[in-house]
C-alpha cells in the first residue's frame, strides 16, 4: 500500500513535468500546426541556463528560473521569426526538417558549450518532509505546486485576458483572426515565448531529480508528443490530462511490470492509440 | 537523359571502379564504401520522403534490422552469407509491410511522429533484449560474405566492389521506379494525395509499396553495413542515424535522383576535412539543414537543375520560368 501511494505521488511528479513540456508543445501546434521537434532541445537549454545562473553567477535558484524562461522564450521567438515564418507557405515536411535542423543544432550547441557530461543541479529544497508517514522530498513536492500554479496561470490568461484570447481566436481560425483585427505575427511570436518559457520551467523544476546532459531533450520530447496526440493536438486540457495519465501510467508500469522497459510504455501507448485512430484520440475534424 | 548527362554518368561510374586502383590509401576506400552503403540508406529514405512525401524518422530502425538480422543469421544461426543476406532483406520487408500497414493510415505529422515512436521501439527492444541481440555490448564477429565461386570478399577493395555494385543496383531500380508509371503516382500522391485518390489511383496501395521497398532498401544497407564493419551495437538504430540521413538527403536534393550521391558524398569528405569537429559537426550541419530547406529545399542538385533550366530559358528569351519571385504572401 504504501509502495502504491509513492509510486502515484511519483507518477504525480513525472506527470507535472510531462504536462508543461506538453503544453508548449500544444500551444505552438494550435497556432502554426507544426509538431515542433525543436521543443525538446528547448528544454534542455532551459534546464542547462537555470544551472549556469546558479553555479557560475551565483543566483538564487527562483531569479535562476526566471531568467532561464525569458532566454528560452527568446531563444523560441527567434525560431518562429527566422525559421518558422518564412516557411509558412511550404509543405508541411520543410517545417519538421527545419526544426530538426535547430534541435540537432542546439544539442552541438549544448555540448560545446557545457560538456557532454551529466551534470546535477543544486537546489535549496533538498531536505526531506514527512506527510501522513509518508516521506517526500521537498524538491518533488515543489515539482507538483509550480506546475499546478503555471497551469492555473496559464488557463487564467487564456481564458481572461485578451491577448490571451487572441491565441485561443488564432488557433481556432488563423485567417478569421487575421480579419477580426488581429496582429497574426505577434500572437505566433507569443506563443512561442511562453512555450519557450514553459519548456524552461519544466526543465529546471525536474533537473535537480533528474540530471542536466545535451541529449536530456530526447525522451522528455518524444513523451510530449504521445501526450498531444492522445489529448488532441493543439488542446490545452488535453495536454495537462495527458501529462498526468503518462506520468501515472508510467511511475505504476516501472513498479509492477518492468523498469527496464518503462520508456517503452508511452510509444506502445502511442502505437495502439494510433493503430486504432490514425488521427488520434479527440480529434477535432477540420485539421 | 541527354548525351551529357549520359556521358557524366558513365565518368562517374568508370571513376568509382578504377578508384582503388589509382588510390593506395586503404582509409579512403574505407571511407568511401561506408560513403556507398549510406548512400544505399538515403535512397530508400528518398523514395519515401522525397518522391512520397512522407517523412518516415523510423528507417534507422529499419537499418538496424537489417543489420541485426544479417548479424544474428551469420553468427548465431551460422548460416552463410549470401542466403543470410536474403532471408535478412525479407525479414526488413515482412517487418516494413506490418508496419507501413498500420503507419500509413496517418498523414503528414501524425505519420512522422509515429514513425518516431516505432523507431524508438526499435532501438529499445534491440537495446533491452540482451539474450537475442547482446544488448549494449553489442554483436561481434560478424563473417564478411563469403566466396561466390572465384570471387573472395576478404579484401577492403573486393568489398568495396561488392557495395559498390549494390548502390549502382539500386540506383537503377530506383532510376526505373521514378520513371515509371508508378513513379510518377507516388510523386501525383506527394503533391496531393486527395486529387491522386479522385483520379482513380489506389494510395494505399501505391504507398505500402513505395514503404516496403523503402524499407528493404534501407536493410540491405544495414546488412551491407554488418558485414562491412563486423561489429554492430544498439546506437545504429538511434535517431541520430536517421538524422543523418536526412541531413545527407536535405543536402544533396529531396526528390532527386543524384541527391542522395552528392549529398552524402558531399557531407563524408567535410566531416573528414573537418575531423576536429566530430562532436561538434552538428553546429555546422543543423544550421546548414535548417537553411537549406528555407531556401533551397530541393538540395544542391535541384539547385543546379533550376539554376540550369533558368539560364536556358535566358538563352531562348522565352523567360516562362522567370516568375516572379517576390510573391506578397500575407496572412
Amino acid at each position: 500500500m504504501e509502495i502504491l501511494v509513492q509510486q502515484l505521488f511519483n507518477g504525480l511528479t513525472i506527470g507535472s513535468v510531462y504536462s508543461l513540456v506538453a503544453l508548449g508543445l500544444t500551444l505552438v501546434y494550435g497556432i502554426l500546426h507544426i509538431p515542433n521537434f525543436a521543443h525538446g532541445a528547448l528544454y534542455m537549454m532551459g534546464g542547462y541556463i537555470t544551472l549556469t545562473m546558479m553555479t557560475k553567477y551565483g543566483f538564487h535558484y527562483w531569479i535562476a528560473i526566471i531568467v532561464s524562461i525569458l532566454v528560452v522564450g527568446l531563444l523560441g521567438v527567434l525560431m518562429e521569426r527566422f525559421v518558422f515564418h518564412p516557411l509558412r507557405e511550404a509543405p508541411p515536411i520543410h517545417d519538421k526538417i527545419a526544426a530538426i535542423g535547430i534541435l540537432l543544432f542546439l544539442e552541438a550547441f549544448a555540448q560545446f558549450v557545457w560538456g557532454a557530461e551529466y551534470q546535477s543541479m543544486p537546489t535549496p529544497y533538498g531536505q526531506v518532509v514527512e506527510i501522513f508517514g509518508l516521506t517526500f522530498t521537498m524538491q518533488r513536492l515543489l515539482i507538483v505546486i509550480a506546475a499546478i500554479v503555471v497551469m492555473i496561470l496559464l488557463t487564467l490568461f487564456l481564458k481572461k485576458t485578451f491577448t490571451g484570447s487572441t491565441i485561443i481566436a488564432m488557433s481556432q481560425n488563423r485567417e478569421g483572426a487575421n480579419l477580426v483585427g488581429i496582429n497574426t505575427k505577434k500572437v505566433a511570436m507569443l506563443t512561442f515565448m511562453i512555450s519557450g518559457g514553459l519548456a524552461a520551467i519544466a526543465a529546471s523544476l525536474s533537473a535537480p531529480i533528474n540530471l542536466v546532459f545535451p541529449g536530456m531533450g530526447h525522451l522528455v520530447i518524444l513523451k510530449a508528443f504521445v501526450i498531444i496526440i492522445l489529448g488532441g493536438m493543439g488542446s490545452v486540457p488535453g495536454a495537462i490530462l495527458g501529462g498526468y495519465i503518462l506520468g501515472f501510467s508510467e511511475s505504476l508500469g516501472a513498479t509492477y511490470i518492468s523498469n527496464d522497459y518503462k520508456d517503452i510504455i508511452a510509444f506502445v501507448l502511442l502505437v495502439i492509440i494510433l493503430s486504432a485512430k490514425p488521427t488520434g484520440l479527440f480529434s477535432k475534424g477540420g485539421h | 537523359m541527354s548525351k551529357i548527362q549520359r556521358i557524366v554518368i558513365l565518368g562517374l561510374i568508370l571513376f568509382a571502379i578504377v578508384f582503388p586502383l589509382i588510390s593506395n590509401n586503404d582509409y579512403f576506400i574505407h571511407v568511401m564504401t561506408l560513403s556507398f552503403i549510406w548512400m544505399i540508406g538515403v535512397y530508400g529514405l528518398n523514395l519515401l520522403a522525397g518522391y512520397t512525401g512522407y517523412l518516415s524518422l523510423a528507417h534507422a530502425g529499419f537499418f538496424a534490422i537489417g543489420a541485426y538480422s544479417l548479424g544474428l543469421l551469420t553468427v548465431k544461426a551460422e548460416m552463410n552469407f549470401w542466403p543470410a543476406l536474403l532471408l535478412s532483406l525479407f525479414i526488413t520487408g515482412v517487418l516494413g509491410f506490418f508496419v507501413g500497414l498500420i503507419s500509413l493510415r496517418t498523414k503528414e505529422h501524425f505519420f512522422a511522429i509515429y514513425t518516431l515512436c516505432v523507431g524508438y521501439i526499435i532501438y529499445l527492444v534491440i537495446d533491452k533484449w540482451d539474450s537475442l541481440t547482446e544488448g549494449v555490448r553489442g554483436l561481434i564477429g560478424i563473417p564478411a560474405p563469403a566466396n561466390i565461386g572465384p570471387l573472395t570478399f576478404e579484401t577492403l577493395r573486393s568489398h568495396y566492389y561488392l557495395v559498390l555494385f549494390f548502390l549502382l543496383l539500386v540506383v537503377l531500380i530506383m532510376y526505373r521506379i521514378v520513371h515509371s508509371l508508378s513513379g510518377r503516382t507516388y510523386i501525383a500522391i506527394r503533391n496531393s494525395e486527395d486529387l491522386a485518390q479522385t483520379i482513380g489511383i489506389s494510395t494505399m496501395k501505391s504507398k505500402l509499396t513505395v514503404f516496403v521497398i523503402s524499407t528493404v532498401i534501407a536493410g540491405l544497407s544495414g546488412a551491407l553495413y554488418a558485414s562491412f564493419v563486423r561489429f554492430i551495437g544498439p546506437d545504429i538504430g538511434s535517431i541520430a542515424i536517421v538524422f543523418d540521413f536526412l541531413t545527407y538527403l536535405l543536402v544533396g536534393g529531396l526528390g532527386t535522383l543524384s541527391g542522395p550521391i552528392v549529398g552524402t558524398l558531399l557531407i563524408v569528405v567535410l566531416s573528414q576535412r573537418l575531423q576536429f569537429l566530430q562532436d561538434y559537426r552538428m553546429l555546422v550541419f543543423g544550421p546548414v539543414l535548417t537553411l537549406l530547406i528555407i531556401f533551397y529545399p530541393r538540395g544542391i542538385v535541384g539547385a543546379v537543375a533550376a539554376w540550369g533550366q533558368k539560364r536556358r530559358s535566358s538563352v531562348h528569351k522565352t523567360r516562362l520560368n522567370n516568375l516572379p519571385e517576390e510573391q506578397v504572401k500575407e496572412g
